[in-house]
């Protein structure tokens, strides 16, 4: 298929709209991404037509939504290459998905001066559960540090690495710097110590194409807003080995097999780390806002996401006194920002009156934010349904800022 | 001048300006040369996080009134709160609590007040009006 940019968008309602009067500029992707119209028509054709509870009536619509479900586990399987499809767990996306395994994995292997490893760019939702873990089991949280550009320091990571070292928490690419992290060179010398790895691919899945198999980590998470999906949905993939080993992380119905009021015995595979009712309709819009990224073709979004970046950091760039914050030989399309001294909330309140939408603050990686010495960025993340006229409006507003500001 | 006095003469002030541009270059111009508060008062305890923008306050009582001084590292939020304390600084605390602050929606700057924004306005005024609180039930 050819990359039709003016269909693409047209998918796109959200896009068609205007604020203040003009057309809407929607360069906040990294944060939630629009739905095309497939995804809003599955929700209402769900809610329409199949709600039902699912696994647990013998009724036609709960059989007609189970299986909707169902198919949507195996559809992902295939997206991202699993060997199984019960190695899919459905979960509200992200953050739960790595609270799963954080608590999961520290109660049944944590122990005492055990080491967790994470770096230094990582998201909120992939430090503060590692942290808590280690604090409740007296364990200890390593932080792989970084270089000016934004980039992994690989042998100091490879310093970490000990037999202490438990596990290894990397997000595939940075929400506030763009930087894709090396993770199968990661995952491999993690696993020379016997170490586990889990990847964030919260940024990862929008951009990238995910073979979980390829990469060989055991453990990788994604939020379905953050791919074209609604709010609400998330997959959790664990290697079926691991995921037999981990204790249930939720109780209640669904993931258990037998109840009585001394024992319970648990559910198998995916079901055992699914308690209670999931988000049925998000998870079908999951799937089909992934089988709308396959008709298009992951590696076509890519190099126009690319081709975006380069157009968009070649513009930014001459602007006089903007800083670019990541500046990483392989960066994913988000480009964070400083305009000379000018508070980045007062800059994006300019780039919001002219009908920009970025993101300003330290976009939950305050760590990092830090390390650079500064309190928040200006963030313009962009999406395959951008164009290069929405990059010079952009442009076109933080000159208009930088003209009132400074 | 009582506090419904200075939002009306607030709202139209701002019934001159054309457009968004012009509200808001008063607004930084206002932000940038009101020197609002003292550097020694720019301290941890009075500082109010917003996590976008930090605001500092401080209060003290003075014959019955309260006189405000904040300060913000963001111009946009500065300007606001020059605004605000216009409204609500040297007056009663019980005019302070009372204050609907409806100007605010007037001129149309609501969005700055909104719990999104996290600016450390909202929280500047609810600052405000315990201070308020705190000064009437020690003094009156
Ligand atoms: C890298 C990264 N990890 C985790 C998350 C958390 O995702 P969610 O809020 O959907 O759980 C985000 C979202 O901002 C992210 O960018």
């Amino acid at each position: 298929m050819i990359f039709n940019i003016n269909k693409i968008r047209k998918d796109f309602p959200a896009l068609q709209q205007e604020v203040y009067k003009k057309p809407l500029v929607y360069l906040d992707n990294a944060a939630t991404t629009q739905k095309p119209q497939a995804v809003i028509d599955r929700i209402v054709k769900y809610n329409t037509y199949e709600n039902s509870n699912i696994h647990r009536g013998v009724h036609y619509l709960s059989q007609k939504a189970t299986d909707a479900y169902e198919q949507a586990r195996i559809f992902i399987k295939e997206y991202i290459n699993t060997a199984e499809s019960h190695e899919i767990i459905f979960t509200k996306g992200t953050t739960e998905s790595i609270n799963i395994i954080a608590s999961s994995f520290g109660k049944k292997f944590l122990k005492k001066d055990d080491e967790i490893i994470i770096s230094t760019m990582e998201h909120h939702s992939n430090l503060v559960p590692w942290q808590q873990v280690c604090i409740e089991n007296r364990a200890h949280l390593k932080v792989i540090p970084i270089n000016e550009k934004g980039e992994l320091l690989i042998d100091e990571f490879k310093k970490l690495l000990n037999e202490k070292t438990k596990f290894v928490a990397l997000t595939h690419i940075s929400n506030a710097l763009g930087t894709i992290n090396p993770v199968k060179e990661i995952i491999e010398m993690a696993h020379k110590f016997d170490v586990p790895v889990l990847i964030d691919g919260a940024q990862g899945i929008p951009h990238l194409k995910i073979d979980v198999q390829n990469l060989d980590c055991d453990f990788y998470c994604f939020s379905g807003h953050k791919v074209f999906a609604p709010m609400g949905s998330g997959v959790l993939y664990g290697k079926e080995k691991w995921l037999e080993k981990l204790p249930p992380f939720q109780f209640g119905g669904e993931m258990v097999e037998n109840v009585t009021f001394e024992k319970t015995t648990f559910n198998e595979l995916p079901f055992k780390f699914e308690a209670g009712t999931p988000n049925v309709e998000s998870i079908l819009g999951l799937e089909t806002a992934l089988r709308y990224i396959s008709e298009i073709g992951i590696e076509n979004i890519a190099d126009y996401e690319n081709d975006l970046l380069n157009y968009a950091t070649k513009e930014l760039t001459k602007i006089d006194g903007l800083r670019i914050i990541g500046t990483a030989e392989k960066k994913a399309s988000v480009i964070s920002f400083l305009i000379g001294n000018i508070h980045p909330y007062d800059a994006g309140t300019i780039i919001d009156r002219m009908g920009v939408a970025v993101r300003t603050g330290h976009h939950c990686a305050q760590p990092v934010l830090d390390w650079f010495d500064i309190p928040g960025t200006i963030r313009a993340s962009f999406a395959f349904y951008n164009t290069k006229d929405e990059v010079d409006r952009l442009v076109e507003a933080v000159l208009q800022a930088k003209k009132m500001l400074e | 001048m009582t506090i419904p006095e200075i939002e009306n003469q607030l709202e139209s002030e701002f019934q001159y300006f054309e457009d968004w541009m012009d509200k808001y270059n008063y607004l930084i111009e206002m932000g940038k040369s009101l020197p609002l508060i003292d550097p020694k008062l720019k301290i941890q305890s009075n500082l109010i996080s917003g996590c976008q923008s930090r605001v500092w306050l401080h209060a003290a009582y003075e014959n019955g009134k309260i006189i405000f001084k904040a300060d913000s590292d963001a111009v946009i939020t500065k300007g606001i709160i020059s605004l605000l304390i216009r409204v609500l600084s040297n007056q009663k605390p019980d005019d302070i609590l009372n204050a609907k602050l409806e100007f605010i929606d007037k001129i149309d700057l609501k969005e700055h007040l909104s719990p999104t924004r996290s600016n450390g306005l909202l929280s500047m005024i609810k600052q405000m009006k315990l201070y308020a609180l705190a000064f009437k039930t020690k003094y009156q």
